[in-house]
């Protein structure tokens, strides 16, 4: 078996690679960041009523462990075969747990004598959430959304089955036809595209907290 | 001023109050050290002052202002706060972490940036550590950083839960010397909170000794708590050494000093027998004027003029604000068995281990 360069170079130049980059970036995308909104939301109600945490990782857990495929058909009767509701709602489902631990987990592990030390300052308990326990919290934050994007890139490529563009298409049809340069491009870009975002966000995070990388032994 | 009055605070859940029914008055200007065996309530009463912890009952007012009727984030910023782990936020450098009061007041920059040197002067810090994260400081660096940020905004009043708690005993001495010099210059109302006994009654000039449950066993100056104990357990509480502790807090010039065995250089040899006999002892002090040259043996002193001898140098001389303590170190390890104190005038007298005795007794 060999590579089929010419197929490669057909395809990047009439721009189905390109699409199915953009495709695919798109329901990344959108699944973290909505996983982010709803996630932070729950962790607000967790941090609020400690009580709801227990409940919250329960459901969101029981989410996690269903079977991907499972889930987007369990889907398709609510939304349709192939309405990008299907794919997200099943992609934005598997973030939450994960997100929800690294945004709680980050806000309780900043220091009491931080918070106790910021409210006998006189700040308000919403000034010391937003510039004293978020900032603080980033670094666990975005582990957690490192691990929520890397995995969101490879469930969708599972998307293909419910109708949505993506990496997914290539691998599909390259194992159908028993193509194998249009299999193996789809997974390597999928591997690309999880490692480049990963890196990505490593960046961000250094970027966000310059605090954390300047460290002189006191 | 601070006032609490039957102050009562019972966690919710415990069998007992961690405070049962305190009262105590600061005055303005104090430096009152509370003072306590472990869990006694002494933080419980610190934080109640700024609201941290809200009271049970009781009432408490600072600058004659009920502390319940301001709004806690309100009362705060206008209440200094150090805490013992400091609290420094990583993520802001030490200048940030200073002008964080002034910032929540809505201070206009330069005034900010003008008020932030200030204080990393005044707390003696380096000007190149203004942009270091706290990480990157030693323990003593961020306790100064952590009272710094506590004066930006020249609060009236200070509370201080073990601040120098965190950091190695040199260090601490040294903090606790500077940050007393600094109250001396600065006239806030302290209230500071320490389990160690030595640190309380060294920084207090009063001192509130709590037992369990928050209940005050004495409120008096150190000199006199250490000189007088109200009870049984301020006594045990106070330790071994009370006697030497109160000489600690006396200064030299408190003693009555004598001029003891000293001859001018100018008197004959006759003369320094004379004084040597008359204070029954084998060595004389040589002054020239009021400026004390050292010390000779009798056995040096024969018909050569005292100017042309070579007088030995007193080991230790005492200043008039040095502490009876160290007096009576000087006393026990000199050979001619007295402290000599000179002041910026000059010679000033000695003391011997009897006046030092008669202070401790006093
Ligand atoms: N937040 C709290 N909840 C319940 N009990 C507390 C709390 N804080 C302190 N206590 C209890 O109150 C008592 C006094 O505590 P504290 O004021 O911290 O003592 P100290 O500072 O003198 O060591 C202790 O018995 C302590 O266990
Ligand atoms: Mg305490």
């Amino acid at each position: 078996m060999t590579i089929d360069w010419d197929w490669i170079r057909r395809n990047l130049l009439e721009g189905s690679i390109w699409q199915a980059t953009q495709e695919h970036l798109m329901h990344t995308v959108i699944a973290v960041g909505v996983g982010l909104i709803v996630s932070f939301a729950l962790s607000l109600a967790v941090l609020r009523w400690p009580r709801t945490y227990a409940p919250i990782t329960w459901v969101t857990g029981i989410l996690y462990t269903i079977p991907s495929i499972a889930l987007f058909t369990f889907l398709v009767p609510i939304f349709g075969l192939t309405s990008i509701f299907t794919a997200q709602v099943a992609l934005v489902s598997y973030t939450l747990l994960i997100l929800i631990r690294n945004i709680v987990a980050g806000i309780r592990g900043v220091p009491d004598h931080v918070v106790e030390a910021s409210r006998g300052m006189g700040m308000t308990e919403r000034r010391i959430f937003l510039d004293v326990q978020l900032p603080l919290a980033l670094p666990a934050i975005i582990a957690g959304v490192r691990v929520a994007a890397v995995t969101t890139v490879g469930l969708v490529t599972l998307t293909v089955i419910v109708g949505q563009g993506g990496y997914g298409l290539f691998i599909l049809r390259g194992i159908g036809r028993r193509f194998l340069t249009e299999a193996l491009v789809g997974t390597l870009l999928a591997v690309l595209m999880a490692i480049v975002i990963d890196r990505g966000l490593v960046l961000l995070e250094r970027l966000a907290t310059p605090w954390a990388q300047r460290r002189r032994p006191a | 001023m601070i006032r609490l009055e039957s102050v009562r605070k019972v966690f919710p859940g415990a069998t007992a109050p961690a405070v049962t029914s305190l009262s105590l008055e600061i005055p303005e200007g104090e430096f009152v050290t509370l003072v306590g065996p472990s869990g006694c309530g002494k933080t419980t009463t610190l934080k109640m002052i700024n609201r941290i912890i809200e009271p049970t009952s009781g009432t408490i007012e600072v600058g004659g202002q009920d502390v319940l009727s301001i709004e806690p984030h309100l009362l705060r910023r206008s209440i200094g706060y150090v805490i013992q782990q400091v609290g420094l936020l990583p993520h802001r450098t030490v200048e940030q972490n200073i002008a964080t009061v002034p910032r929540l007041l809505g201070w206009p920059r330069d005034r900010i940036e003008a008020r932030v040197a200030e204080l990393v002067e005044m707390v003696g810090l380096e000007h190149e550590m203004r942009d270091r994260y706290p990480a990157e400081l030693s323990g003593g660096q961020q306790q100064r950083v952590g009272v710094a940020r506590a004066l930006a905004a020249d609060p009236p009043v200070l509370l201080m839960d073990e601040p120098f708690g965190a950091v190695d005993p040199i260090v601490r001495e040294h903090l606790q010397m500077e940050f007393k010099d600094l109250w001396r210059r600065l006239g806030k109302t302290v209230v500071f909170v320490t389990h160690d006994i030595d640190e309380a009654v060294r920084m207090g000039t009063r001192v509130a000794i709590l037992n369990i449950g928050g209940v005050l066993e004495q409120y008096d100056r150190p000199e006199e708590i250490l000189a007088n104990p109200a009870s049984e357990f301020v006594a045990r509480f106070l330790g071994e050494e009370r006697g030497l502790r109160r000489l600690g807090l006396l200064p030299v010039s408190s003693a009555t000093l004598e001029r003891g065995p000293v001859v001018d250089v100018s008197a004959g040899p006759t003369e320094a027998r004379a004084v040597m006999d008359r204070h029954e002892v084998d060595w004389v002090g040589l002054l020239d004027g009021n400026r004390l040259l050292g010390w000779v043996p009798a056995s040096e002193i024969g018909s050569t003029p005292l100017r042309d001898l070579e007088p030995r140098e007193f080991l230790v001389r005492l200043r008039p604000d040095d502490s009876l303590r160290r007096a009576l170190d000087a006393v026990v390890t000199s050979r001619t068995r007295v402290g000599v104190v000179v002041g910026d005038e000059g010679y000033l007298g000695m003391l011997d281990v009897e006046t030092v005795a008669e202070e401790i007794t006093e």
